[in-house]
């Protein structure tokens, strides 16, 4: 199972790993079209939103769109998905991601960019 | 999650080479090509328009934009939808109605060419994003009825229709053979073909076209079937199937339009199916003013249903038969005929027992993209045990509730197999559900009464109970076999049909036909030798019937295979002949030549009615008005449409929703038991007036905008008990005014929604008026819809109606037999329904004789002159003509 695995304790609240996800897939700095999301605690310090993968989400997907990989990885084939959003709604963390401008939702597919651009080592790809 | 088993039942729909075979023998009569359109705020503006063949008169109808001219009277064009028509009628169900106006006369026949089969998935219909939005809406004049009738259906079919272009489908005419028509949303063309060789019934039609239609197995999503049944041939109650595929099952669903014989009209123009293919489905195909609103709102309720629907309604387990159980236990499930509200056997048809035996769960089941409500669901590898697929393993669509409840406890069949597989048959034959569970119950209490007997249900015993005589009954009625005939053409017909032909023996016959045995007519004997049949002039018309083009051998040919055993008759005597139908012959008393020559004088023994198959066939029985008027009392039909399955006699609120509602007794303008009955939170006249106003305007809006109404209130927010009205569940309608503003761009507000729907609602009214219906005497239900009717039903709820004698009607029980107690009772209980009706009206802007005021046209801006015409005379006769000048120009 691969995977994003995240170390809240580490995070310093740079931003640069939602910056990386939205720049890479939507080509433009906007955390709200980030898979990952880092979210500031009120008593001080971050918490890091991550997909673990859990493939809750696809199992509503009456079109199929969201399938599961040999690797564990929940991908959303976009040209299949019809916009829904059921998927969105069943997520108990808020991890399948939508964006009103854009017509799919999106999630995390474990790609390490995040990962490889954190300075402070709290994210890493897992294969276990 | 398990991936669904897959349905062993592929081999009889054909191979793909023979289904191509299928399709290399249809005859293209009318090609045409459309323009593509961008759908703007979820009107097309169009609509499209195919008249299958025929001659009527179509001057009052709009007229034609573009048009082709096929062979054999085949046209298709397309229609403007104005602006005038969006303002008025909003669309869905209100276009359908508008269109059937202009298409129909007041004396339009169901069967008549220009009766119109309107289709209209409403403006909202096809976003993707919340719950229900795939609906269609479909109107049509009913066989049952004679009215306009409205029913809603899911499937793929209506957003695929708006997303190729049309905002509405209009089928007229009639053809001179079996035909399909085609609609390519992507290549944008139209195709009337025939289609001679594809089967008839939906499980295995719409298979058969999907593979035909479709580019590849992935491509079957993009296609969508609507067809009928074999049923639609011979009953009243034909439906109209929409199929979408499904994925995981890798089969087509069906989805049914099913109130009140929209199925027989479409099999009566001889249309097999109307297939169409649309592929490219995206959540903004309608153009929406503001996404982030759908968005929002779909989002809230797609959490509500993952977190809560396990704890409230469980829809995606089992869907709305989760309320057999609940049912029963509030006293309200219909039992045998809608005497009781429950039974001890309940739990043996309970929702766990589908869920633990029958029921594939965990599987996303939506009928159209975005429902996370999923209510549908199937029993996978259902072996059948009766009827033309008997031993195969089929997919059973279902049960829904009212399947539990009518083909199950209100026939007292509390067996699940026997409810699936009528479930199941009624589905493929395209039968109406609910009207077929309502009406053979009719005929198992006129049977368990001795009102009918066992040689006029040829041989079916039809006490409480009985599966296999109640699905053979099904497959009779497909078949056009004459009691199962009679029973298919429902209650009213029912009951017109009994009181002629059976009941007592006349005085006159007695004598003549003392001591003799009646015929006793069994299953058919196929393996019998066929003995040579003659026309016996004693027996049948000759002269008429070779007028007709019948001879000997025809005769011959038709009976094979179909033979009655007719112990103790002679073969050549013992039958009569129907014209045009030899599904069957019917047998007759033995008695002898001589006295067979005492029958009256002229009467010749073949039908000269297309509604009987044995008019005049035996007239030494007649029912004697007592026995009429018992009919009249359990007979659970108003306006010729049956009640559907929840028992209403103990809320009298439910009882003002079912007879006062448009179409016929449907639960779908108003269900108001719990709030009335259970909850009491409707005491008074006024309330239940104001219920019985706001929730049918409500549940049209549904109608009118494609979209379904179990979203709305079979899964509620945790805070909703503590809104001001928890009954309209305010978050939820909120979320309809949201997304409404979001396609169409404008705001909503429960005001401006209730005018909207009141312009529809009011004007079906008036329809309903034109077509010979609509005035307070036609809103009279039947006496056991009101309370207890028989000595059983008192003694069932004997407690409940003393005290309410007692405490409520000030009079003392005690020393009273039942029988006067239930006159009591009953005498009371229709005092109480005429004081409703009365609120009711008021409310509503009627008279006290149920006719709309020009007053409320006026404020509703329905003055529109051809409305005010059929009112006025009404309105004159009762005195509530206004007077004063501002109202003199609607006297011209």
């Amino acid at each position: 199972m691969k995977k994003l695995v995240a170390d809240s304790t580490k995070c310093t609240g740079c931003g640069t790993c939602e910056k990386v996800c939205s720049n890479a897939y939507y080509k433009v700095e906007d955390k709200e079209k980030s898979a990952i999301r880092v979210i500031a605690n009120e008593q001080g310090g971050y918490s890091i939103a991550v997909c673990d993968q859990c493939g809750i989400c696809k199992d509503m997907c009456s079109i199929m769109a969201l399938k599961q990989g040999e690797n564990g990885v929940v991908r959303l084939d976009k040209k299949t998905c019809v916009g829904c959003l059921i998927c969105v709604g069943e997520c108990l963390r808020d991890l399948m991601r939508y964006h009103d401008d854009l017509p799919t939702p999106f999630k995390c597919v474990a790609c390490g960019l995040c990962a490889k651009k954190c300075e402070s080592g709290a994210l890493s790809i897992v294969e276990a | 999650m398990v991936d669904c088993v897959k349905n062993e039942y592929r081999h009889h729909i054909g191979s793909h080479e023979e289904i191509m075979a299928m399709k290399a023998k249809h005859q293209v009569l009318a090609t045409y090509t459309f323009d593509p359109t961008v759908i703007e705020r979820g009107y097309n503006n169009r609509s499209l328009y195919i008249s299958v063949g025929g001659q009527y008169d179509v001057s009052e109808q709009d007229p034609l934009l573009r048009k082709t001219e096929g062979e054999r009277g085949i046209v298709i064009g397309e229609k403007a939808v104005t602006d005038f028509m969006k303002q008025k009628f909003t669309g869905g169900k209100g276009f359908d109605l508008y269109h059937l106006w202009k298409a129909v006369k007041a004396d339009t026949s169901w069967n008549a060419p220009e009766n119109d089969i309107v289709i209209s998935p409403g403006p909202l219909a096809g976003i993707t994003q919340y719950p229900g939005a795939g609906k269609s809406l479909v109107c049509c004049i009913s066989p049952t009825t004679h009215l306009p009738i409205d029913s809603n259906v899911g499937g793929y079919f209506g957003p695929f229709l708006k997303f190729a272009g049309f905002d509405i489908l209009e089928l007229q005419g009639q053809a001179e053979e079996d035909i399909l028509i085609y609609i390519d949303g992507n290549n944008h063309t139209i195709s009337v073909e025939t289609a001679p060789e594809e089967a008839f019934d939906s499980h295995i039609l719409g298979e058969q076209l999907s593979e035909m239609y479709a580019n590849s197995t992935k491509d079957k999503e993009n296609i969508s079937v609507i067809s009928s049944g074999r049923a639609a041939e011979h009953s009243y109650i034909g439906i109209l199937n929409f199929t979408f595929w499904d994925k995981r099952r890798q089969c087509i669903r069906l989805k049914q339009a099913g109130r009140g014989g929209i199925g027989t009209v479409f099999r009566n123009k001889k249309i097999k199916a109307v297939v169409i293919r649309y592929s490219g489905v995206h959540g903004d195909l309608n153009n929406p003013a503001n996404k982030g609103l759908l968005n929002a709102a779909g989002i809230r309720l797609h959490k509500e249903m993952a977190h809560y629907d396990t704890k409230q309604n469980n829809m995606r387990k089992i869907g709305t038969a989760n309320i057999i159980e609940v049912m029963d236990r509030y006293d309200l499930l219909p039992t045998h005929n809608y005497q009781y509200g429950g039974h001890p056997e309940t739990p043996k048809i309970a929702s766990k027992v589908f869920i633990e035996k029958y029921i594939t769960q965990n599987v996303p089941d939506g009928c159209w993209y975005g429902c996370s409500m999923s209510c549908a669901k199937a029993a996978d590898n259902f072996e059948l045990r009766t009827g033309p697929y008997k031993g195969q393993k089929v997919c059973v669509d279902g049960p829904e509730y009212e399947n539990g409840g009518g083909l199950g406890s209100n026939v007292g069949c509390f067996d699940p197999r026997w409810i699936l597989e009528a479930n199941f048959y009624c589905d493929t034959y395209g039968v109406d559900t609910i009207s077929h569970a309502t009406m053979t119950a009719f005929a198992q209490e006129c049977y368990q009464r001795g009102l009918i007997n066992l040689d006029d249900t040829e041989g079916l015993d039809l006490r409480w109970g009985n599966g296999y005589a109640l699905n053979e009954l099904m497959h009779h009625m497909v078949a056009g076999d004459g009691f199962g005939m009679i029973v298919g053409k429902g209650i009213r017909h029912q009951k017109r049909i009994y009181a002629e032909r059976f009941g007592k023996v006349l005085p006159e016959y007695e004598s003549m036909l003392e001591g003799r045995p009646w015929v006793s007519i069994k299953e058919p004997v196929i393996d019998k030798p066929i003995p040579t049949v003659h026309f016996n002039p004693d027996l049948a018309d000759c002269e008429y019937l070779k007028a007709e083009g019948y001879d000997d051998e025809k005769v011959l040919a038709s009976i094979k295979g179909d033979l009655l055993e007719n112990a103790g008759a002679n073969n050549d005597s013992a039958y009569i002949a129907q014209p045009g139908r030899w599904s069957k012959l019917i047998g007759v008393p033995t008695i002898g030549r001589d006295e067979i020559t005492a029958w009256p004088v002229g009467k010749p023994y073949y039908s000269d009615d297309p509604d009987c198959c044995y008019s005049n066939g035996r007239p030494w029985v007649k029912m004697t008005p007592e026995q009429i008027a018992e009919m009249e009392e359990f007979g659970m039909e108003n306006k010729g449409l049956e009640y559907s399955e929840y028992l209403m006699k103990e809320s009298l609120a439910q009882q003002g929703g079912y007879a006062l509602c448009n179409k016929g007794p449907q639960h779908d303008e108003a269900w108001l038991i719990f709030m009335d009955m259970v909850n009491n939170q409707i005491p008074t006249f006024e309330d239940k007036a104001e219920a019985l106003h706001y929730f049918p305007m409500f549940r049209t809006w549904f109608g009118l905008l494609g979209l379904c109404k179990l979203p709305w209130n079979d899964i509620t927010p945790i805070n909703n008990k503590y809104e001001a009205e928890p009954a309209k569940i305010p978050e939820h309608v909120q979320n309809y005014f949201d997304i409404y503003e979001g396609v169409i761009g404008e705001k909503h507000s429960e005001a401006s929604m209730v005018v909207q729907s009141e312009r529809v609602y009011t004007f079906q009214r008036i329809f309903i008026l034109r077509m010979g219906s609509g005035q307070r005497k036609h809103d009279t239900p039947p006496a056991r819809s009101l309370g207890p009717i028989t000595v059983g039903e008192y003694l069932s709820r004997e407690e409940r109606y003393d005290k309410q004698m007692k405490e409520i009607i000030g009079v003392d029980p005690t020393g009273k037999s039942i029988e006067e107690k239930v006159k009591i009772i009953m005498a009371y209980r229709w005092d109480q329904f005429e004081q409703l009706v009365d609120a009711v009206y008021k409310r509503r802007g009627w008279t006290p004789n149920g006719i709309p005021k020009l007053e409320k046209l006026i404020e509703i801006g329905m003055d529109i002159p051809e409305l005010v015409q059929t009112v006025r005379p009404y309105l004159k006769q009762e005195g509530y003509w206004p007077s004063g000048e501002e109202y003199a120009k609607y006297d011209e």
